[in-house]
C-alpha cells in the first residue's frame, strides 16, 4: 500500500486502458471527479462505459493507466479505494436467494459496520430507496424496480464520498426513474458522483457535468449547456457514424 | 477473520434456504445407508468396525461433493454477483475462504448426520471408537480435498453443469492414481518405486491410513496441500477473470 495523496480530486483518471484480447475497449480515457460533482457518463452500447467503471471500483485490471479514488490507487491500495465507493453495477446484481434485509445487512456487514451501526445504515437506506414494503421478501420475487433499488441501498449503506452507479434508472417506471434521479442529484451535492446513462434528459436533470464517450474515447464534455443544445442532436453527431459504420459491419 | 465468517454465514445460509440442501442430505443418507448396509455386507462380516462405511467415501463422495461445490462461483460468475463481491472492501482471500469453508461445514454436517451407523457398531458390538474417530476425521479432509478440486472448476466457468463435470473428472485422477486395479495394471512395466510414487498422489492411499485409525501426518500434510493448492488455483482463476 501506498499513502494516501491528499489534495488529490475524489476520483482522478489518467490515460486509462483495457483490451479484451485485440478489442481495445477503453483507449487511453482521463478525467477527474471532484466532491459535490455528479458527472453523467454517455455513450452508445459497447463504448466502454461499463469497462471504465469496473476499472474504477477494481473489479479489472486496467491495462494501461491509473485510477485512483480520493488519493488511493485502486491496484496499489485496493481496500482503501474500495471502502469509498459505493457501486452499483450494470443491472443490479443480488443474491436472488436472500431478503433484501439480509442481503443489505451482509453488505453494511462487509463493509464494517456491525451492532446498532449496522442496523442504523441498514434502515437509512431503505428509508431512503423506498424498500420498507418488500423488506422482509426473497430478492427473486422482487419487480425489476426494487431489485434495482435493493442494489442501489447496498451501494449507499456506508455513506460512501463516491458512488459509481452503472445505469441506474434502466428499466425502472417513469416515477421510479424521477425518484431515482432526484436521490442522485440530493447525493451528488456532498459526494463524487459518476453515473452511466442512455437517456439524455437525465443528463439536464441530474449531471454538473456530461462526458460522452465513443469507441473508448472521450469525445466531447463539459456542462450540458457547454455541450450544446438540443443535446440528442449533440450525441447523434458526435457518435452516430460509428454506429452506423457498426450496423453496415454486423450486417 | 470476520469478513470471512460474513461469507461463510451467507454461504451456509443459502444452502438451506433452498431445497437443495436438504435433497442433498437425504440422498448422501439414503446412499451411505445402501452402501454399508447392502453392497458393504456390514452384517455379514461379523466385525464391530466401519470399514464397510468408510471404505465407499472416495467413490460416494465423487458425485455429491461436487454436487455441493458446483454453484459456489459459477453461480456468482452468472449472476454477476461476483461483481458486487469483487469490488466489496475485502481481499480475494477473504471470500475463497469463506465459500469453501461454508460448503466444508455444510459436508460435515450430512457426514455428522451418519451418526446412527455409529451406534449400530456399538450397540452390536465393541468398535474400537479410536479408530472410527479417525475415519471421520480423514472423510472430512477427504472431502475438503474433493471440494477445493470443485472450488477451482466452479471458479472456472459460469455453467454449473461444467464445472460438476471437471471436477468429476479431476477427482476421478485423484482416486484412480492409488486404485488397486490400476495400479495392478502398471506392475507389468513401472518400477515399484515409479507405482508408489504416483499413488502417493492418491486420496486413497492417504484415507487408508485414516481407515486403519492412524492418524499420520503426513496424510495430514497431504490433504492439507491439495486443499491449499486448489484453493490457490482458484484465486488465479479469479485474479485472470
Amino acid at each position: 500500500m501506498r499513502p494516501r495523496k491528499l489534495n488529490s480530486p475524489m476520483i482522478k483518471i489518467e490515460n486509462l486502458a483495457k483490451s479484451f484480447g485485440a478489442i481495445r475497449a477503453v483507449d487511453g480515457i482521463s478525467f477527474n471527479v471532484e466532491r459535490g460533482e455528479v458527472v453523467g457518463f454517455l455513450g452508445p452500447n459497447g463504448s466502454g462505459k461499463s469497462t471504465t467503471m469496473r476499472m474504477i471500483t477494481g473489479y479489472y485490471a486496467p491495462t494501461g493507466g491509473r485510477v485512483s479514488v480520493g488519493g488511493y490507487d485502486v491496484i496499489e491500495s485496493p481496500l482503501e479505494a474500495k471502502r469509498l465507493i459505493g457501486y452499483l453495477p450494470e443491472n443490479a446484481a443480488a443474491y436472488t436467494d436472500m431478503t433484501v434485509r439480509g442481503f443489505l445487512e451482509f453488505a453494511a456487514a462487509l463493509r464494517g459496520l456491525s451492532g446498532e451501526a449496522k442496523r442504523k445504515a441498514v434502515s437509512r437506506a431503505v428509508e431512503r430507496c423506498f424498500l420498507a414494503s418488500v423488506l422482509h421478501q426473497s430478492i427473486d420475487t422482487l419487480s425489476k424496480g426494487y431489485r434495482h433499488r435493493t442494489c442501489l441501498a447496498q451501494a449507499l449503506i456506508h455513506e460512501p464520498e463516491v458512488l459509481i452507479l452503472d445505469e441506474p434508472t434502466d428499466g425502472l417506471d417513469p416515477n421510479q426513474k424521477h425518484e431515482v434521479r432526484n436521490l442522485i442529484k440530493e447525493l451528488g451535492r456532498t459526494k463524487a458522483v459518476v453515473f452511466s446513462t442512455h437517456i439524455l434528459e437525465e443528463v439536464d436533470a441530474a449531471c454538473t457535468r456530461a462526458i460522452i464517450i465513443d469507441r473508448g474515447r472521450i469525445v466531447a464534455q463539459g456542462t450540458p449547456d457547454e455541450l450544446g443544445r438540443p443535446l440528442d442532436e449533440v450525441f447523434r453527431r458526435l457518435t452516430l457514424p460509428d454506429t452506423v459504420m457498426r450496423d453496415t459491419v454486423k450486417k | 477473520m470476520r469478513n470471512i465468517l460474513t461469507i461463510a454465514k451467507r454461504e451456509l445460509g443459502s444452502y438451506f434456504t433452498s431445497p437443495v440442501a436438504y435433497v442433498f442430505l437425504v440422498i448422501f443418507l439414503l446412499l451411505t445407508g445402501f452402501f454399508t448396509f447392502t453392497a458393504g455386507q456390514f452384517f455379514e462380516r461379523g466385525e464391530a468396525s466401519l470399514g464397510a462405511f468408510f471404505g465407499w467415501h472416495p467413490w460416494l463422495y465423487l458425485v455429491l461433493v461436487p454436487a455441493v461445490g458446483m454453484r459456489l462461483w459459477a453461480e456468482e460468475r452468472r449472476s454477476g454477483t461476483l461483481e458486487l463481491l469483487m469490488t466489496m472492501p475485502i481481499t480475494p482471500w477473504q471470500a475463497i475462504a469463506g465459500k469453501f469453508l461454508a460448503s466444508w461445514i455444510f459436508l460435515g454436517i450430512a457426514l455428522a448426520l451418519t451418526f446412527p451407523v455409529v451406534i449400530t457398531a456399538n450397540v452390536l458390538g465393541s468398535p474400537d471408537n479410536g479408530m472410527v474417530f479417525a475415519g471421520y476425521l480423514g472423510s472430512l479432509f477427504l472431502a475438503g480435498a474433493y471440494l477445493a478440486v470443485t472450488c477451482m472448476t466452479s471458479a472456472m466457468t459460469r455453467n454449473q453443469v461444467v464445472a460438476f463435470i471437471l471436477s468429476v473428472v479431476a477427482c476421478l485422477f485423484l482416486i484412480l492414481a492409488g486404485f488397486n486395479p490400476v495400479t495392478d495394471l502398471m506392475v507389468r512395466w513401472a518400477s515399484p518405486a515409479f507405482i508408489d510414487t504416483v499413488a502417493a498422489f492418491s486420496v486413497v492411499t492417504h484415507f487408508d491410513g485414516f481407515q486403519k485409525g492412524v492418524i499420520d501426518s503426513r496424510d495430514l500434510v497431504y490433504f492439507l496441500s491439495v486443499i491449499g493448492f486448489a484453493l490457490f488455483a482458484t484465486s488465479i482463476v479469479l485474479r485472470n477473470r
